[in-house]
Order: C-alpha cells, then sequence, then structure tokens
C-alpha cells in the first residue's frame, strides 16, 4: 500500500475526517508559512484536538519512519513550519484552552495553539500580562512563540521569549511525555528549557506551556521623533541606553517604513524625516513624568526636529499601530517583501544601513528598514515582484548578502525569526564545523532518527560526503 | 589577566587521549556545594582571568571564565552599571565562570533575572578539545540552539566554559527596605500579591517572622511604593541582602545539611520544617538539618518544582533533583553529544550521568 493511503488509514482509526487532509486542494493553506518563497505540500496534513491523538500521529510516524512537521498559525517567517513532501504536516491550532491563570504565583499554563495576544486578554481581569509581543501577536500561537524564541518591540526591557516561559509538557518524536521545567523559576537537571526555546520544532511537539505574567504598568507614554539623518537617529538611541535609560520600547523606521506605514494607519508620522525613533517609557506616573522628559531632551539634544508624545491610550496604541503594521503597510509598495531579521550590534546601525542601501542599489530593488533599535535587531524588508523569476532570484542574493553583513560586523543572521529553510546556507557563516556538527549532536540525542522537522533550522552534515572526512576522535558520532 | 584558552584546550585533547578525568576548579568558593564531589584530579583554570570587552552603551561585557566577580563589579561601578541578577559570592575569589557553571543568582533573580537569562554567548571547550562559541554579543541570537544558555548550571559537565558574554544593565537610582513582621504563611501572600501589582519590587525574602521587601529604582517609584508597603525601614539594607545572597546570614552557620527547594512561588508553606528562609518572592525556599529527603521531596513536588541538597549532607550520593527515567537518557545523551569520553567533572550532576 502506498504510504499516504497507509497513513492515512492508520490515522483515520482516531481522527475524523476535518482532522485530515489529504487532497492537494485542500492542503493549500498548509503549503508555506508567512516566507511564501518556500512552498510544499505534505502526504498527510492531520489536524488533531487531543494530547493522545498527537502521541498516536507520533508513534506511528516513528514506526512507518515517516518525518513530521509540527505548525501553529504558520505565521512564522524563515519557512520553519513548511511542509515536507514525504512528511506529515502535524497543526496544533485546534489546541487552544487556557489550562490555568495563577494570579498570585502570576503564571499561565496554556495549551500550544493559544495565540500570544489571548494569554494576555485572559490576564487582563487580574492586572497582569504576558510581555512578549510579537508584532503578529493577533494570530502566532505560543507553541510557534517558544519554537521560535519569538521577540517584541518590548523585550528590551521585558526579555524575549525564553525569559518568559518557565516550562513545556513535551512530546518526543516517539510520543513519549515529557516534562520541562514547569511552575519554578528554574528547570532541575541541565536546562532543557533553554534548549527548547527557539529550537525550532526540532526536538519535541510541545503540548502545553507555562508562561510568566508580569503586571500592567500602571502609567505608559510613547514619544515619537523626527530626525534629518539616520545617523542622529542611531546616536540618540545610544545616548538614551548610555543615559541609564532601559525603555519599554525603542524602536526605529527609515523614511519608506515610515511613509508607508503613515499611508497605511495615518497615525501623524514624521513623513519627512529620514529616520523616527518611537520610544515608550512605562512605570508610575511620577516615574513616566520624570523619564519622558529626558528622553525628549536627549531626542533634542541629539536633533530630533519633531516630536509627539502620546496624548492618552487610544493615541498611544495608534502610534503603536503603525509600527506594528510596518510589515504589512510595506507590502503594499510592491507585490512582495522579503523580512531580513539580522541583528547587529547597535553602534554599528548607520554604517550597516548605508551598506543595505549601497547592496540594494546594486540589486536594483528597494528596502526600507524597520528596526528594534535597542535590540539591535534589523528588519530590512526587501521589496519585489515575484511574478518575475530574475527578481525573486534577486531578493533572495540580497537578503543573504544582508545576513552575511550582520555577520561580518560582530552580529547574527537571526534575531527572533529563527533558520527554518531560509537562512540554512548561511549558517556555516556564523558557525564553525565543529559548532554545525555540535548542533546535529544534540538534534540526535532527542530524535535519534532525525524525524522532526529535519532538514530546517540546523543543517545535517553528517549525511555529506565532504563532512565525513572532517570527522575524529574515537567515538565521535 | 592571561589568556589561556589555546592551553586549556590542548590539555582536555591530553586529557581524552589518556583517559584521565578533570574536575574543573577556578576561584573554589562552591567546590564543596552544589555538586555531587567528583573523583577526579583538579584542572586549575583560575589564571584564565580578564575583563576581554565592555561596551557600556551597548550593555554587554565579555569577560575570561575565571575573572573574580568583583573584578567585574568594579568596571561595571565605573560606568554606572551592574550585573542584574546579583551573583553571590560565598568567597571572595568567586569568579563569573563558576557564577554561570552553577547559574546562582541572588535575591533580585525573579525580577532581574538569572545568569542564565543574561548570558547573550559562551566560548567553551568541549569534551574532545573542540573550542566552539555560541551566541555573540548581540542582544538578540535565534540561530541554531541556545547552547550558551544550555550551558548555566550545567556544572561543567558538558565543557569548560572559558568566556562568556553578559547583559549588563544600568545601576536602580534608588533603593529602599521594609520589614513587615509575619508569619510565613501570610508573608508568602502578601510578596506574592505585591509581585503582582505594578512597581518596583525587586526582592522578597523571609526569616524569623520578617518578611523583608526592596524596591529599586527611579526614586519616585520606590519612595511611593514602600510608603504603600507600610512596614518599618531596614538600617543597614544593603548588608542585609548581601549576606543573604552570599549565604553569610546566621541561618547559613554551622555543618547541618542546606537543602534548596525551587517551586511555584505562591506554594502553600504549611507543613515546611524549620529553620526555614524563603527568598525569590517565595520560589527558592532553603531547609536546614537532617530531614528525610522523601518528606521534603513530597514538599517540592505539592509545590510544583524539584529539591537539591545544595551543601553538607551526604555529597556522594545524589544532591540534584530527581529526574525520570526518559529524562535521565536525554541527560546522558546531552552528555555524551558535548562530552563522549566523559572526561569533565565525571558524576558532578548525577551520578548515573
Ligand atoms: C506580520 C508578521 C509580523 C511578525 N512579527 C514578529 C515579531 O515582531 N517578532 C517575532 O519574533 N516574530 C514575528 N513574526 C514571525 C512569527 O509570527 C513568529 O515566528 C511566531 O512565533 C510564529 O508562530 P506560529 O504559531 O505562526 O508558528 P508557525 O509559523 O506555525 O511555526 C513556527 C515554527 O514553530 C514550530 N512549531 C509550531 N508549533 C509548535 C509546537 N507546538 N511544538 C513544536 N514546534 C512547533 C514549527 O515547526 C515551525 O518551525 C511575524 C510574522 C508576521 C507574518
Amino acid at each position: 500500500m502506498p504510504l499516504r493511503d497507509e497513513l492515512d488509514r492508520r490515522f483515520r482509526e482516531f481522527l475524523d475526517a476535518e482532522s485530515l487532509i489529504a487532497d492537494p486542494e485542500s492542503q493549500r493553506p498548509f503549503e508555506c508559512d508567512g516566507l511564501p518563497l518556500h512552498r510544499e505540500l505534505p502526504l498527510l496534513v492531520a489536524l488533531p484536538d487531543t494530547i493522545d491523538q498527537v502521541r498516536r500521529i507520533l508513534q506511528i510516524c516513528d514506526e512507518l519512519r515517516v518525518p513530521v512537521v509540527p505548525r501553529g498559525a504558520g505565521t512564522g517567517l524563515c519557512a520553519g513550519a513548511t511542509p515536507l513532501r514525504d512528511g506529515v504536516l502535524l497543526g496544533l491550532a485546534k489546541f487552544t484552552r487556557i489550562l490555568e491563570i495563577d494570579p498570585l504565583a502570576r503564571i499561565a499554563r496554556v495549551q500550544p495553539g493559544v495565540t500570544n495576544l489571548a494569554i494576555s486578554e485572559a490576564a487582563a481581569e487580574y492586572g497582569l500580562y504576558y510581555a512578549p509581543d510579537p508584532s503578529s501577536q493577533i494570530a502566532c500561537t505560543i507553541g510557534g512563540n517558544v519554537a521560535e524564541n519569538s521577540g517584541g518591540v518590548h523585550c528590551l526591557k521585558y526579555g524575549l521569549t525564553t525569559h518568559n516561559v518557565l516550562g513545556v509538557e513535551l512530546l518526543t518524536v516517539s510520543g513519549e511525555s515529557m516534562s520541562i521545567g514547569g511552575a519554578a523559576l528554574d528547570c532541575p537537571g541541565l536546562d532543557l528549557m533553554a534548549l527548547l526555546t527557539g529550537s525550532e520544532g526540532l526536538l519535541g511537539v510541545v503540548m502545553e506551556v507555562t508562561v510568566k505574567l508580569l503586571p500592567v504598568p500602571e502609567t505608559v507614554r510613547v514619544l515619537v521623533a523626527g530626525f534629518p539623518t539616520v545617523d542622529q537617529a542611531g546616536d540618540c538611541v545610544s545616548r538614551i541606553i548610555a543615559a541609564g535609560i532601559i525603555p519599554a520600547g525603542l524602536e526605529m523606521m527609515d523614511r519608506l517604513a515610515i511613509r508607508a506605514a503613515e499611508d497605511y494607519v495615518h497615525a501623524g508620522y514624521p513623513v519627512d524625516a529620514e529616520a523616527m525613533l518611537l520610544c515608550e517609557v512605562d512605570g508610575t506616573a511620577d516615574e513616566v513624568d520624570a523619564t519622558a522628559e529626558r528622553v525628549e531632551q536627549l531626542m533634542r539634544a541629539m536633533g530630533a526636529d519633531s516630536i509627539a508624545v502620546s496624548r492618552d491610550e487610544a493615541h498611544r496604541l495608534l502610534l503603536w499601530q503603525g509600527r506594528k503594521s510596518a510589515f504589512p503597510a510595506v507590502g503594499r509598495l510592491a507585490p512582495d517583501y522579503y523580512c531580513m531579521d539580522g541583528t547587529i550590534p547597535r553602534h554599528r546601525v548607520s554604517e550597516v544601513l548605508r551598506e543595505i542601501a549601497r547592496l540594494a542599489d546594486e540589486a536594483g530593488l528597494q528596502v526600507a528598514n524597520v528596526f528594534h533599535a535597542g535590540d539591535g535587531n534589523l528588519h530590512p524588508l526587501i521589496l519585489y515582484d515575484s511574478s518575475h523569476p530574475d527578481q525573486v532570484a534577486a531578493a533572495e542574493h540580497l537578503g543573504a548578502q544582508i545576513l552575511e553583513l550582520s555577520v561580518a560586523v560582530g552580529g547574527c543572521i537571526t534575531g527572533e525569526h529563527g533558520v527554518g529553510l531560509e537562512k540554512l546556507a548561511q549558517m556555516p557563516a556564523q558557525f564553525s564545523a565543529a559548532e554545525l556538527r555540535q548542533f546535529e549532536r544534540i538534534k540526535e540525542a532527542f530524535d535519534p532518527g532525525l524525524a522532526l522537522n529535519p532538514g530546517k533550522g540546523i543543517p545535517l552534515l553528517k549525511h555529506c560526503q565532504e563532512y565525513r572526512s572532517l570527522e575524529r576522535g574515537p567515538s565521535d558520532g | 589577566m592571561a589568556d589561556l584558552s589555546r592551553a586549556i584546550a590542548e590539555r582536555v585533547k591530553a586529557a581524552r587521549a589518556d583517559r584521565t578525568p578533570l574536575f574543573l576548579t577556578a576561584g573554589g568558593s562552591k567546590r564543596n556545594c552544589i555538586g555531587r564531589r567528583c573523583d577526579a584530579g583538579d584542572f586549575d583554570l583560575s589564571a584564565h582571568r580578564g575583563v576581554v570587552d565592555y561596551q557600556p552603551d551597548e550593555l554587554v561585557l565579555t569577560a575570561r571564565s575565571s575573572t573574580p566577580l568583583a573584578d567585574i563589579d568594579a568596571v561595571l561601578e565605573d560606568r554606572g552599571q551592574h550585573l542584574s541578577f546579583e551573583p553571590p559570592r560565598f568567597s571572595p575569589a568567586a569568579t563569573i565562570g563558576g557564577t554561570v557553571a552553577c547559574n546562582l543568582s541572588g535575591p533580585a533573580r525573579p525580577w532581574g533575572g538569572s545568569v542564565r537569562d543574561m548570558v547573550l554567548g559562551t566560548r567553551l571547550v568541549d569534551g574532545r578539545g573542540e573550542t566552539l562559541r555560541f551566541g555573540g554579543q548581540v542582544m538578540k541570537n535565534v540561530a541554531g540552539y541556545d547552547v550558551s544558555r544550555f550551558v548555566a548550571g550545567s556544572l561543567g559537565v558538558l565543557g569548560v566554559i572559558t568566556e562568556v558574554s553578559l547583559k549588563v544593565l544600568p545601576r536602580p537610582e534608588a533603593s529602599e527596605t521594609r520589614v513587615l513582621e509575619l508569619e510565613a504563611p501570610a508573608a508568602i501572600e502578601t510578596m506574592n500579591r505585591f509581585a503582582a501589582q505594578p512597581g518596583p519590587l525587586d526582592a522578597a525574602a523571609w526569616l524569623d517572622g520578617r518578611l523583608y521587601l526592596r524596591a529599586s529604582g527611579d526614586t519616585h517609584a520606590v519612595l511611593s511604593l514602600v510608603r504603600a508597603w507600610g512596614g518599618e525601614s531596614l538600617p543597614g539594607a544593603g548588608a542585609f541582602w548581601q549576606a543573604l545572597r552570599d549565604h553569610a546570614l546566621p541561618f547559613f552557620d554551622g555543618d547541618a545539611p542546606l537543602w534548596r527547594l525551587s517551586v511555584r512561588s505562591s506554594a502553600p508553606i504549611e507543613g515546611y520544617p524549620e529553620p526555614l528562609l524563603i527568598d525569590w518572592c517565595g520560589a527558592q525556599r532553603w531547609l536546614r538539618s537532617e530531614h528525610d529527603r522523601e518528606a521534603l521531596q513530597a514538599l517540592t513536588r505539592a509545590g510544583g518544582g524539584h529539591l537539591s541538597l545544595f551543601r553538607g549532607g551526604d555529597r556522594d550520593g545524589e544532591v540534584k533533583p530527581v529526574l525520570s527515567p526518559p529524562e535521565q537518557e536525554l541527560h546522558r545523551r546531552l552528555k555524551r553529544a558535548f562530552d563522549p569520553d566523559g572526561i569533565l567533572n565525571p558524576g558532578r550532576m548525577y551520578g548515573w550521568m
């Protein structure tokens, strides 16, 4: 019996017809994630809604040696959730229950398909929220956030996913349950939470997540400043930090991104500025007054020629909305856009943006820049038209150059979006062969048969002939 | 201020070739606690020290692993910054490498993060003598597995940490401490309730009928928060928190075994034996004396956490939290992935590992 039919038959024993998608047309919505440059259709799409079903899917796939690709909401930007042609796509979006909110201990226990925003919404009645806030937070799932170690605009002060998750319930590749971390602040034994967070679905399927909740700050205010040059805005970021201020958020946008966002949400952004900073301060009312005043003075001293301060909550949200919808806003400027994610030492930002502009000119493409400036995490958005094959190639080439540039200035190829299929080729720019081999050994420790999301995240070197000659040592392998 | 990373790699290679295990040591301040006794010859790393790079505006400091915490403090203090996780010093010789290897953080940990949280990058020499670098000097890096944070708390069983890059933060402008007379159950409830409200609370501990609360940050915010708490101001508060951090309070004196319970911060305290010290807003609880391990295990299980024998007691037996069979198997595999011949700190974390 062909493999697809065999899987289909066995899955049907516990999944209803609606939870099992075999025909290519109905599989279309699952052919890619948020990076449509990579598309594929799997053998089957399975959409279970109980842990036991997931366990049985994993067991059957293990037995039949079929690879499994976990998927949350499919908003990932590195082709991490792209199906494998010879594999099963395991959708976890039906696991949407919030299992517990403990307002005293300030933690929530949730299923993997709960959206990022839903956690904060559920915690709001206790005056609490979940801090990491990717711009995709309405749609993306906490399972995906854990898998990517996602960030957001408030990570400068409140940390990334890895700083805000305490535990997960995991199903291993063979369907075995494992509790990692929990309600305590640290893991027993080795810190498996550190390994799992950001592991891109390669080490296990996350079936439950315990997250930290923080008290909602009493007062929050955002300042938006326009600068005549990118250099001045960049220097202003350093000056704010050097003054001992850690803002709740510190974001930068360049001219093209400012204009696109302004056209999209009409937030009153400074459309004539070359660069714009959004700086959010939070705390008690007195503290916010004092800090906002200091930030405003620094912005003026660094040459800001317009400064807007949020008047009230609605205005604050509007000022943020432009930034949070920057990707779709820029997306309106061209048929397609390609989002990069390098992180660089902050003091090199002007130099890096200039070099990106030069490379873009060379490639004949436009690039808009959105930047988690406080964290040094750049999002150059390359505009292109996918109906022109040479533009696709040019965009991919320019993307690769930008990643390599990030490494060359002392940074890394991805700050929050992950490697997936997309950045595999750039991994050797950041890591030595020995380091890559070490990633592979970690993968094998969890998944000896390389069946969970194989071919994403880390290059599988052991299987390349060239690499075997580099292997040495008596007990390696 | 020497860079001995080459020599360290050579030494590990040689040890692997002739199968002589190494016990990694630098300041020696944690030799007799945290892990099990390790049957291997000392490999003294203490000369591999020095701050390699410090960029206050980037909030990053990079140091060789045997750099004393005191040296790092001095460098940071000059620029008005600090290590937000308040690393404990069990002796003045305590080093940053040892702090990372033990994932040791002080009273501010629930708010300021752990040392593991602040790790941005690590260089290590694995059990093959291979020099590896993970993470880096930037704030965000999700390429590959997060090995730089994974080695925090690994007690040297995965590799010799030779260099770490850490996120550093501005020192708070002001700090105030208040003491409330409360019994333990009420203290647990109160500290967690305060922590669920906004404000610059950054330490909460309980000992001998007294709840100690500290606020640090913006002066206005600190003053308005401590006013809301009530209680008495604590003279010499800095010395109290430092003594708590360094295990220098009388509670830690003597040879009775010291147990660490890492639990849900609000877990009930009823049934806990005395003497008891509560830190980390209830999430880290310390007990002294010859308790029955099983009984304490039941308490930690009920609290959703784990138990370790931190200092004293039988250090040839298991001291770290009990793991399930599948977790044990995974730990063994990960150990082999980094140190195939078991050269580095054999048995330091678990006898079976
Ligand atoms: C408009 C837009 C804005 C964005 N903004 C941000 C941002 O600000 N910050 C940021 O960090 N990211 C951002 N992203 C990227 C993306 O939203 C995040 O990476 C998000 O965490 C992905 O979640 P998801 O549920 O969509 O995961 P998916 O895309 O479905 O999957 C992502 C990865 O996680 C794995 N996975 C999913 N669920 C599980 C599970 N339960 N167990 C194991 N593995 C699993 C998949 O195999 C895949 O490798 C943005 C994306 C878009 C489209």
